[in-house]
C-alpha cells in the first residue's frame, strides 16, 4: 500500500472528513460493485468537480477507515484493494455484498444455497407437488 | 501383473450405478460417506494404475533402466505392455495431475475468498441478515462460516418455515458439509468418469441438511413446504435472470413436468412428503466392497511393479 504521508489537508476540521467518508459510501452503494480506491476518487471528481485536489492518500486513508469501522469489505485485487460497503446498518443488499465472491470465486461451488435456481417446468412441479399435499394425495407427479 | 494394474481403471465405470443406488436406497447422511469415499478411492486408484502402467513401460527403455540402476534383461521378461498403450496411460495420467492441481488452486482460492467473506461479514453472529427485497439464502463456509438471509426471504417464509431453513444451513455449517463436496470434485477433476458421485454428493448434502431440518422442526411436510416456498420466491425476486433458466424453459416447453428430469429442488421437496429414508444395509455393504476391490486391486498392481522392479535391480547389482 503506498505510504500514507500526511497531508496539510487532514488538518481539516473532523467534520469535513465525515462527509467525506460519507461521499466516498455513497459512491460505493451507488456503484453496486466493488471498487478501487482509484475508481472511487475518479467518481467523487466526477460528481463535484469543486475537490478536484482530493489527493489519493486521502481516499485510501478513508477507505481504510472504513473498513477498520467494518463499514466496508474488502478483497484483495492485484496490488490494490477493491471495496464494498457492508449490509446490516446501512441496509445493502445480499447480492452486491456477494458481488466480491462472485467476481473471485464459483459461488456455487463454495456456497451452499438454501435453494438453487429454479427453471420453469420446476416451479409448475412444485406448485403440483404442494397442491396435492394440501389437497391430500401424497405422490402426484411420479411417473 | 496385468490384470490388476488394467482392471484398476475400470472401476470409476461403476460410478454412475453406485450413485443412483445409494441416492434412492441410502440416508443421506450415509450416501454422503459412502459417495465421497468412493469418489476418491475410485479416483484415486484410476489415476494410480495409470501412472503405474506408464512407469513400467519407462523402465522398458533401456537407457533408462541403466540409469535407474534396473536390469533390462529382467524387466524384458516381466511385462510387455505395448508403446501406444503406455502412451495413452502416460497422458491420461499426466492430464489427471494437471486437473488436480488446477482444481486444487482454483478451489483453495474459492474456500480463501469465502472464508475472508465469512470473516469480513459485520456482527460476531452465526446470521447474518442482509436488507435485500431478492430472496435469497446461503451458508459461507469459513471460521467460523457465516449463514446469510436476505430479508426478502424472511418476509416470503413463515416462522415454522423460517426455523427449517435456519436448521438447514445450520446442518451445512455444523457437518462442515463443504468439505465433502471439495473431495469428491478433486476426485472427479482427476478422473472425469466419477463425477456422477461428486454430482450425487452434492445432491445428498442438501438432502442430509433438509433431513436434519426435518428432525429438528419435526415436521417433514413443514420442511418440503418451506424450501418449495423459498424456491418459488428466490426465481420471482431474482434482479437477473439466470441464462441457463432460460434455456431450462425452453427445453422443458415441450413436454409435462415429471420428477425423474426435474432439477434438485422438486426433487427434495417430493423426498421430504415421501416417507423418512432408511439406510439399505446390502446396499451400503455393497457400496463398501466395490471400494475395498478397487483399493485391493491398486494394491496388487502397485506389489506387482515392485516385485518386478526390485528383481531387476538385484538382478543388476550382479
Amino acid at each position: 500500500m503506498a505510504a500514507l504521508r500526511k497531508p496539510q489537508r487532514n488538518k481539516a476540521p473532523r467534520r469535513a472528513s465525515g462527509a467525506l467518508e460519507s461521499a466516498v459510501l455513497a459512491v460505493l452503494w451507488e456503484a453496486g460493485q466493488p471498487l478501487s480506491a482509484t475508481d472511487v476518487r475518479e467518481r467523487l471528481l466526477a460528481h463535484d468537480g469543486g475537490s478536484a485536489d482530493l489527493a489519493y492518500t486521502t481516499v485510501v486513508t478513508i477507505l481504510t477507515r472504513l473498513h477498520e469501522k467494518n463499514a466496508l469489505y474488502r478483497q484483495r485485487e492485484g496490488r490494490a484493494y477493491r471495496y464494498a460497503p457492508v449490509a446490516d446498518e446501512a441496509g445493502l443488499a445480499a447480492r452486491r455484498l456477494s458481488a466480491l465472491l462472485d467476481a473471485t470465486a464459483d459461488r456455487n461451488a463454495v456456497l451452499s444455497s438454501f435453494v438453487n435456481d429454479l427453471s420453469d417446468a420446476d416451479e409448475q412441479l412444485l406448485r403440483a407437488l404442494l397442491g396435492a399435499r394440501t389437497h391430500g394425495t401424497s405422490h402426484p407427479a411420479r411417473g | 501383473m496385468r490384470v490388476f494394474v488394467y482392471a484398476t481403471p475400470l472401476f470409476p465405470l461403476a460410478s454412475l450405478p453406485l450413485a443412483r443406488l445409494a441416492t434412492t436406497r441410502l440416508h443421506p447422511r450415509h450416501t454422503t460417506w459412502l459417495l465421497s469415499l468412493a469418489a476418491v478411492v475410485l479416483a484415486a486408484t484410476s489415476c494410480g494404475a495409470l501412472g503405474l502402467v506408464a512407469i513400467a513401460a519407462l523402465v522398458r527403455i533401456p537407457t533408462l533402466a541403466h540409469l535407474a540402476h534396473l536390469s533390462h534383461r529382467v524387466i524384458a521378461t516381466g511385462d510387455s505392455t505395448s508403446g501406444a498403450i503406455a502412451t495413452i496411460a502416460g497422458i491420461l495420467f499426466g492430464a489427471a495431475l494437471l486437473a488436480t492441481a488446477t482444481f486444487t488452486i482454483a478451489r483453495t482460492r474459492s474456500l480463501a475468498a469465502a472464508f475472508g467473506h465469512a470473516r469480513a461479514l459485520p456482527g460476531a453472529a452465526s446470521l447474518v441478515i442482509t436488507q435485500d427485497q431478492a430472496a435469497d439464502a446461503y451458508t459461507i463456509p469459513g471460521n467460523p462460516g457465516r449463514i446469510v438471509v436476505s430479508t426478502g426471504m424472511l418476509d416470503a417464509l413463515d416462522t415454522p418455515a423460517r426455523r427449517a431453513l435456519l436448521a438447514h444451513e445450520h446442518a451445512h455449517l455444523h457437518g462442515h458439509h463443504y468439505l465433502y463436496a471439495t473431495a469428491a470434485r478433486l476426485a472427479a477433476a482427476a478422473n472425469p468418469l466419477v463425477r456422477p458421485l461428486a454430482a450425487a454428493v452434492e445432491y445428498a448434502l442438501e438432502r442430509w441438511a433438509d433431513e436434519h431440518a426435518a428432525d429438528t422442526v419435526g415436521d417433514r411436510h413443514q420442511v418440503a413446504a418451506a424450501i418449495a416456498t423459498a424456491a418459488i420466491a428466490a426465481k420471482h425476486t431474482r434482479a437477473r435472470p439466470s441464462p441457463t433458466l432460460a434455456l431450462g424453459a425452453v427445453f422443458s416447453r415441450t413436454s409435462t413436468p415429471r420428477l425423474d428430469d426435474a432439477g434438485p429442488v422438486p426433487r427434495r421437496v417430493a423426498a421430504l412428503l415421501a416417507p423418512a429414508p432408511r439406510t439399505s444395509l446390502p446396499i451400503l455393504a455393497a457400496g463398501l466392497v466395490v471400494i475395498a476391490l478397487a483399493g485391493l486391486f491398486a494394491l496388487e498392481a502397485a506389489n506387482d511393479l515392485q516385485d518386478l522392479l526390485s528383481l531387476a535391480h538385484v538382478a543388476a547389482r550382479r
